[in-house]
């Protein structure tokens, strides 16, 4: 490739830098890109799942991940990793990434990673063929395509100096500091950048000074370089060789700083770690001298550095470059409190999911309650056979008489005088682990046991262990000879509409053996709900995480609320139809054993 | 500065730490021990028994080599390796006691330049060891490029910088070269003068010596000579140095290791200590050097190409005589630490008045910053011009910033109204100004 970046140049970034990030999409915004051009984040403490940004005036969500490899396969076309991790972590995470794979470029900030790991880090991803930038950058910069970071500091400074589009020149820095500031200097003295990287300070850095002006040689929009050298290092002289032997063509404008070094001992650093002379060739006089021997246009001092520009410049004559458009983000924006991925009222209708309530409310819409519940609970359009599952499982779960604990509940309050809502939620708040909860715990457990491949005697044996009879199974007085109809019911529609029914197919063995210990450990309704809503998402393409996520989330026993609502409006408004008085619970049912209070 | 030198004594006990994982069919008796003083080397003989039982050598341990040709190794009283216990703590007392000039460089046995002078503060003293010219050996590793390289030779001592290329084997090593790698290499090129029964043993300890260099992070690591007798190792001289910046994965293996000023260097003053101090502290970066403490020119320029850049452009228009020091703050130091940074340097100027009569001349310059908030940064200096007013009048100082970045127009006019209250000349510049020139214009604006 011969430009680092381009407009469809997507990053992941590692840390969740606010600033930074705001910065790059703030300028993705300025120069009217198409996507943001960070494409997750990788914030391995953070229990988010996404941390909103402003992109131009609204707010985008950029996803979070515990790790890299995670953020990868979500985000595979994202080929940039921009590295924000400590120096203490910066080698383990760049390391990684290689090892994942699927990276063009890593950028890592951090300054004094172990000279050790910096080393073997650059090798290793040399040999991947994969573009260091870095450690201890600010990074590099695409103009109008991708920008890393804080590179080029404001907006107002980008457009300033130009950075918003490509210009002509390709600039090679070590100082992230003096990049900004070449930046400036060739916008007012020439038509700005094309491409422009800032390597790095440390003295093990990833791609030199050669390998980025090789890249620009090869990038035809780069016309004429700029390489601002460090004393210390011979990289310098690399770049000397290529222009020798013809590996370079362009014009190169070129500056080593630190001359001062020559006025005094070793014993004094001179800006980078990278930057101190081991023997002549090292200093920046002698580099100076070198590069001006070899045809690079070198000035006399970093003063008469932007005339130098300005006279190569202007000699090339290069046409002149058009301003695009930009788009201004604006002074002030507020964050949202709120988020609302699942329906929208600003329109003239309100939506579900994208479809206006009218489409599928009235009967000719051919949609049932099934389906307004994949649009708002799943955001997806299920299929047929699906939404007509759900409706099943809501109708068998609709109601189990009077002396359940919630339709009790639901009764008791009624009788006490209250209003429907109110006796509907002292019933709903029975809903949970004991009450309902066996939807949920069979879809887990049962899902576990597949997943592990445990065959049904180790599931016994596992659930034994747990100390947890298996939830799903057994029940008060249905058999296999005297079964449960409901049951019946849900699993010939599954049979006859699912395309395939791994889970309970796995469930049914495990009856099987249950049930020759005792007759009535059956596959109950419950059970069978929660396994079948397991193979209907496994059917629906869902991957085992998001189903895991479902389940961990309480999904399940959301479709037990809601079918379980209609049995206790029945039940509450029973009461009000019967006028029942206030209940009081016979004294002579309940068991009196009360001590008097020890003293201690 | 990311590799620091270590005292011999420091190498040997790092070396002596892990003995067994590197050198585990060798024996290195770890007899030594440092001192400041004849007292303190009486003190440790009272335990150390070796001290009373053996004869002894004493040489200073201070970062600097050719101690035999300075006549710095005490092996002799009245003949070679009668070194007494009394004799050594006087000796020490001797050297120590007031200035002494070493040489750097000799050109045969005769010194060349101009000797260094400073005090001598610490000495390694050690078993006398009784052996043969032959049994000497010396082995070094050290990064060159991209690659490792240990040097290897049948023969040690000073001599071998002379007849480096005849009489050393070098090898070079990919940073990715595995142990198995590393180990056929070094046993395929034993140099060829070690004798045939020793090339095996030669080897082993070759293979451990270059492990430890990689393992524990040393940058640099020489011991010249070693004695090798059957599995018995003495390490006669080592000079060393680590890469400090893998200090948080050593703390274990180097232990309390010191990084001292070299001999001949001066003292690092208290300021440049504390702001080493607070720069360790902190994750943006505070670097000091006092060039001249006494000179009328001083940088507190942001960013560490930025800083030298100035000092460049010093250095040409002004001459290396009137500049000061060389420094930088960046990486998004807070007010606090600022603040801190600015007081020092100030302090430091405004001790005396230029010997000429001139005014002194503040530097406060920086590029355009990538996210290094300019205003909070100055926020910190205006609190330091507040505490140091009334003295930056009485050494006549003038200001001359130049900045950009964010919040660099905030920054720029807090600086200017600051120094206006409290009667500072400054001259204040932006971005449209180049970088430098305000150091033309500190210069033109003294005449």
């Amino acid at each position: 490739m011969n430009q680092l970046y381009t407009k469809s140049t997507q990053a992941i970034f590692w840390n969740n830098n606010k600033t930074a990030i705001q910065r790059m999409l703030d300028y993705d915004y300025t120069i009217q890109r198409e996507t943001p051009s960070v494409a997750a984040i990788v914030a391995p403490t953070s229990n988010n799942k996404f941390d909103k940004f402003f992109f131009g005036p609204d707010e985008v969500m950029i996803p979070l991940f515990k790790t890299t490899a995670e953020a990868k396969a979500a985000q595979p076309q994202a080929d940039v990793l921009l590295n924000f991790a400590s120096f203490r972590t910066a080698y383990d995470v760049t390391m990684e990434a290689l090892e994942i794979g699927g990276f063009s470029s890593m950028m890592i900030t951090a300054e004094g990673i172990p000279e050790r790991l910096a080393r073997g880090m650059n090798q290793t991803a040399r040999e991947k063929n994969v573009t260091i930038i870095g450690p201890a950058t600010v990074g590099a910069i695409t103009p109008g395509a991708f920008k890393v970071a804080n590179i080029g500091g404001t907006i107002t400074n980008i457009v300033n100096s130009k950075l918003h589009r490509a210009g002509s020149c390709g600039l090679v820095t070590r100082s992230g500091g003096l990049f900004n500031e070449l930046s400036n200097i060739i916008a007012i003295n020439a038509d700005g950048i094309a491409e422009g990287v800032a390597i790095g300070g440390d003295r093990f850095v990833g791609s030199v000074f050669i390998d980025n002006l090789l890249r620009m040689e090869k990038n035809p929009e780069v016309k004429y370089m700029i390489l601002l050298g460090e004393v210390g290092g011979t990289e310098e002289y690399k770049v000397i060789e290529a222009i020798k032997n013809g590996t370079i063509t362009k014009p190169v404008i070129a500056w080593c700083i630190g001359t001062i070094a020559k006025y005094y001992d070793s014993g004094v650093q001179f800006g980078h770690a990278g930057a101190s002379a081991n023997g002549e060739m090292e200093t920046a006089e002698y580099k100076n001298n070198a590069m001006r021997e070899a045809g690079i246009h070198v000035p006399t001092s970093f003063n008469e550095l932007p005339a130098m520009i300005n006279k190569v410049f202007t000699n090339m004559n290069l046409a002149e470059i058009p301003e695009p458009s930009m788009s201004t983000v604006p002074a002030t924006r507020r964050s949202k409190e709120f988020i609302c991925t699942i329906s929208d009222d600003r329109g003239e209708e309100c939506t579900y999911a994208g479809f206006p309530i009218s489409s599928v409310a009235t009967p000719e819409t051919g949609k049932g309650i099934g389906d307004v519940i994949s649009l708002l609970w799943f955001k997806k359009q299920y299929p047929k056979w699906a939404t007509e599952f759900i409706e099943t499982v809501l109708k068998t779960v609709a109601d189990h008489g009077p002396a359940v604990s919630g339709a009790h509940n639901a009764k008791v309050t009624a009788r006490a005088g209250k209003s429907v809502v109110e006796s509907l939620v002292t019933g709903l708040l029975t809903i949970g682990p004991r009450f309902g909860g066996a939807i949920d715990g069979a879809a887990e457990h049962f899902k576990y046991a597949d997943d592990n491949g445990l065959n049904p005697k180790e599931f016994l044996g596992h659930m034994k262990k747990q100390g947890i009879p298996i939830p799903g199974i057994g029940h008060r007085i249905k058999s296999l000879k005297n079964p449960d109809l409901r049951v019946t019911g849900l699993m010939n529609f599954a049979a006859d509409n699912f395309p395939a029914t791994p889970l309970l197919d796995y469930a049914k063995t495990v009856e099987a053996l249950t049930t020759s210990k005792k007759e009535n450990l059956i596959l109950n309704v419950d059970g069978t709900i929660g396994i079948l809503m397991v193979d209907m998402w496994r059917a629906l393409d869902y991957s085992e995480d998001e189903i895991n996520e479902f389940i961990a989330s309480g999904t399940l026993n959301a479709f037990f609320i809601v079918g379980r609502s209609i049995g206790f409006i029945g039940h509450v408004l029973d009461e009000k139809r019967l006028a029942m008085p206030m209940y009081r619970h016979p004294m002579d049912d309940i068991l009196y054993q009360v001590d008097v209070a020890e003293e201690i | 500065m990311a590799q620091k030198a270590i005292r011999e004594y420091d190498a040997k006990s790092i070396l002596a730490k892990h003995w067994d994982k590197y050198f585990p069919d060798f024996t290195y008796a770890y007899e030594t021990t440092m001192v400041q003083n004849g007292t303190e080397l009486n003190e440790i003989a009272k335990t150390a028994s070796w001290l009373n039982e053996k004869t002894l050598v004493a040489k200073p341990d201070m970062l600097f080599g050719k101690r035999g040709m300075n006549n710095l190794v005490l092996f002799r009283d009245a003949k070679p390796g009668d070194v007494s216990l009394a004799k050594a703590s006087s000796w020490i007392d001797e050297k120590s006691s007031g200035d002494q000039s070493v040489f750097f460089s000799f050109d045969g046995e005769t010194p060349t330049g101009e000797p260094s002078v400073d005090k001598l503060t610490h000495f390694i003293v050690e078993p006398f060891t009784p052996h043969e010219q032959s049994e000497e050996y010396y082995v070094s590793a050290t990064c060159v490029g991209d690659d490792d390289v240990i040097y290897m030779s049948a023969e040690g001592g000073i001599a071998i910088e002379e007849d480096w290329d005849a009489k050393v084997t070098e090898i070079a090593f990919p940073i990715t070269a595995s142990e198995d790698e590393i180990a056929e290499q070094i046993r395929a090129n034993v140099p060829k003068d070690v004798a045939d029964e020793n090339k095996a043993n030669f080897a082993e300890f070759c293979i451990g010596f270059f492990k430890a260099y990689r393992e524990l992070n040393f940058a640099y690591l020489e011991i010249n000579p070693f004695v090798m007798q059957g599995n018995k190792i003495e390490l006669l001289d080592m000079v060393a140095k680590l890469d400090d910046t893998a200090g948080f994965m050593m703390v274990e293996e180097w232990g309390d290791v010191e990084y001292p000023t070299a001999f001949g260097m001066e003292a690092k003053s208290p300021e440049v200590e504390a702001i080493e101090e607070a720069d360790a502290k902190t994750g943006a970066s505070l670097k000091l050097t006092l060039l001249k403490p006494e000179a009328r020119i001083w940088t507190m320029v942001a960013g560490g190409g930025a800083s030298v850049v100035y000092a460049d452009t010093i250095a040409d228009m002004a001459g290396i005589d009137d500049l000061a020091n060389y420094g930088e703050y960046s990486g998004g130091p807070t007010t606090g630490e600022t603040k801190f940074y600015a007081e020092t340097l100030l302090d430091l100027m405004t001790r005396e008045k230029d010997p000429q009569g001139r005014g002194k001349v503040m530097i406060i310059g920086g590029a355009i910053a990538n996210f290094t908030d300019v205003a909070k940064t100055f926020t910190g200096i205006i609190q330091a011009f507040e505490v140091y007013a009334d003295k930056m009048k009485e050494v006549n100082l003038k200001i001359y910033v130049r900045r950009g970045g964010p919040n660099y127009e905030k920054g720029l006019k807090d600086i200017k109204e600051a120094a206006d209250r409290l009667g500072l000349y400054i001259e204040v510049y932006g971005p449209e100004t180049h970088v430098t020139d305000i150091v033309r214009m500190a210069l033109e604006g003294d005449k």
